[in-house]
């Protein structure tokens, strides 16, 4: 009896913070599903960036995504999100093939669909969305690599943490474009585990000595990148870029080790579209157009804010 | 019965209610937990949608794809052995159909009874290695999860230069394999369900007018077929004798005749059978292979299994049981979604639901068979 008692107590404890959840203040329902493992921490601005909007705005935004990084979970949890009918969807297109169906459902089904961070307009327009909110991504590396160039550079490796994501490659290959040359096996799949991203990085640049540029992918690729360059004696004498920022990020900016990050600025990507439905729902107006968040390039002459809200909003 | 009065009195036969006799099942526990989760989700998120049709469709799919392994994972258990190449498999039998259909353009009928082929072959050599070495299978199949996974990103990335391989649907339209795996059925039923209003239908775009569910997806039917078959196969035939002699003693099995490293060796073929099912559904529905598909699936499986009442020692449990292991699991799972519980939180409550599970389980068969 003892045994049951406690566990009646431990139910109720764990229930107790859906009951906050459940109860909340707002007569509109958002749900954002990302497509990031719980171990991506870029995805903690997203989560700010929403929070801050659902309190600014008076309405409800929950966060989702797939533990393991799973694009079919993902399927999955935006169909359980449309089966919960909200007032909107936020979510990413990693992987046309899969999620299309889904969103596609759910637009039938008459939930308002904001495609944020992934996709492409073309792709956006098919499945239905309101819009598109974040950074061609082709665009932004065609950019880099066109400044690369411009400094001198004719050789490169790209750090990719998450190769099965195909939109975030096309970073890599607009960046061999901008540079004129091929990517060929320029293209590293470093994995997500620091250690192994750092040794690999290391691994290559023993491997490939003339290799002039490192571009990374994220904070995830970037981070242990940057201890390799340093551990061997090649910062400021690499070339280094990378895109989004992070708190080491910064500070490898600030030291001469990473010359630009370009800020994709995921927290409007967060925000904007939380704004952009709310609007939609209670009074009708809507943006007429696609919303780019970025590319900006933080150099070491910006980077004030930038350092201030590192991690947080930016 | 008046004849043979000294059968009852036979001191070596203890005397058991038959209430009691219904109530010593491995099942018994997970019953009791998927009473007792759906209690728990309907007080708690009973008006968020999670029980109209598309709701119960979504936790139900969810549900049958860790079904589908669990029985694979449970028949093994049971035998004695584990297999945790299965995520890895998952991933692997996808990107084999999408190698073999799509980059190669065969038939993906062909395409398909190839991956099945690779695959069941990868199970035999997991097994083949056990029984051989003696190793423990936790290390072998460790082994294998790691080579399957690296061969999943190495190929596409060889022949494609990409991690994902879509067009999977346009290649499979028209074959007569595939709507084995990725069809739905009762499609008329569900549109008649919509017309006279007892589901939602679409109210807009070019479906407006059908069902939010248009069908049972083949997922949930080979879910239903695997445990009909696992059950049947274990609780009806010689065979299933095998698998628990196998799992509860293998030496004493060997003694008295049952062929444990046949028995075995199947078993790892049918866990791999029933990844190789639970990977072609998935690419058929979703239409892209990808090289990240199936990560801790292999987990999963083992969970399902264990709140269903099987011993990870071997030698004993239930298909029924891993069954409802996996209803609860999923059910779990995606009720939090629905109770929007808080995301950062989101495996805590995973994991105290489940470890509350198994707890309930473990006593409640510890009170039933009287084992201390």
């Amino acid at each position: 009896m003892k045994f049951v008692k406690t566990m009646v107590a431990a139910v109720a404890v764990a229930a107790a913070p859906f009951a906050a959840a459940a109860d909340g203040h707002a007569d509109l329902n958002y749900v954002l599903v990302s497509h990031a493992p719980d171990s991506d921490s870029w995805w903690n601005t997203i989560k700010n960036g929403i929070a801050l909007a659902g309190d600014q705005l008076g309405v409800n935004v929950e966060y989702r995504n797939p533990p393991t990084g799973d694009l079919a979970d993902m399927a999955r949890i935006i169909e359980q999100a449309a089966a919960a009918q909200p007032d909107g969807i936020i979510t990413t297109l990693a992987d046309f093939d899969v999620l299309s169906g889904p969103i596609k459902a759910a637009v039938d089904q008459g939930i308002d669909v904001i495609i944020m961070n992934s996709g492409t307009p073309e792709q956006v327009r098919e499945v239905g969305g309101l819009m598109f909110v974040g950074q061609p991504e082709y665009d932004a590396g065609l950019a880099a690599g066109m400044r690369a160039k411009g400094d001198g550079v004719e050789s490169f490796v790209c750090v990719n943490h998450v190769i099965s994501n195909t939109v975030v490659a096309e970073r890599c290959r607009g960046f061999a474009d901008g540079l004129g040359v091929d990517l060929g096996d320029s293209m590293i799949d470093s994995g997500q585990d620091p250690a192994e991203i750092k040794n690999r990085v290391t691994a290559y640049l023993t491997a490939n000595p003339e290799t002039d540029a490192i571009l990374t992918l994220g904070p995830t690729s970037a981070d242990p990148t940057i201890l390799a360059v340093k551990e061997m004696g090649l910062d400021g004498d690499i070339y280094f870029g990378t895109f989004d920022l992070g708190t080491n990020i910064v500070e490898a900016i600030k030291d001469g080790t990473i010359q630009w990050g370009i800020d994709q600025q995921p927290f409007l990507q967060a925000y904007l579209p939380v704004v952009v439905l709310a609007n939609y729902d209670r009074y009708g107006v809507l943006p007429g157009n696609n919303i780019n968040s970025g590319p900006g390039f933080v150099t070491k002459d910006a980077l004030g804010k930038v350092e201030e809200f590192a991690g947080e909003y930016r | 019965m008046a004849d043979t009065p000294q059968a009852a009195l036979d001191e070596r036969v203890k005397d058991i209610s038959p209430i009691r006799k219904a109530l010593i099942r491995p099942e018994l526990g997970g019953i009791i937990g998927t009473v007792a989760v759906f209690t728990f989700f309907a007080l708690l998120a009973g008006s968020s949608g999670m029980f109209n049709a598309q709701g119960i469709m979504n936790w139900t799919t969810v549900s049958a794809q860790f079904m589908i392994i669990a029985v694979g994972a449970c028949l093994l258990m049971i035998a004695g052995e584990f297999d945790l190449s299965v995520g890895s498999m998952i991933g692997f039998a996808g990107m084999m159909v999408a190698i073999f259909g799509v980059t190669l353009g065969f038939p993906m009928w062909m395409a398909i009874l190839i991956t099945f082929a690779i695959c069941l072959a990868c199970g035999w050599l997991n097994g083949y290695i056990v029984v051989k070495t003696g190793l423990p299978s936790f290390i072998v199949t460790l082994a294998t999860l790691f080579i399957l996974r690296g061969f999943t990103i190495f190929i596409p990335q060889t022949v494609e230069r990409k991690t994902i391989i879509g067009g999977i649907r346009e290649a499979a339209e028209g074959d007569w394999l595939a709507p084995l795996f990725g069809a739905k059925i009762l499609g008329g039923l569900f549109q008649w369900f919509g017309d006279i209003g007892l589901i939602a239908v679409f109210e807009r775009g070019n479906r407006a007018g059908q069902p939010v569910v248009d069908g049972v997806p083949m997922l949930i039917v080979w879910a239903i077929v695997l445990i009909v078959f696992g059950h049947l196969l274990l609780t009806r035939t010689k065979f299933g004798n095998w698998i628990f002699a196998a799992g509860g003693d293998a030496q004493a099995a060997r003694y008295v005749g049952v062929p444990v490293n046949q028995v075995k060796i199947l078993m790892f073929m049918f866990t791999a059978f029933c990844a190789t099912v639970f990977a072609v559904c998935q690419v058929m529905e979703f239409g892209s292979a990808g090289a990240d598909r199936g990560l801790l699936k292999e987990f999963e499986a083992i969970i399902a299994v264990v709140i269903g009442g099987a011993l990870l020692t071997g030698g004993y449990g239930s298909v029924i049981g891993a069954a409802l292991g996996a209803l609860i699991f999923g059910v779990v799972q995606q009720g939090l979604f629905f109770a929007n519980v808080e995301s950062s939180l989101f495996r805590v409550f995973l994991g105290v639901i489940l470890l509350l599970a198994v707890i309930l389980n473990t006593y409640i068969r510890r009170i039933i068979t009287g084992e201390r």
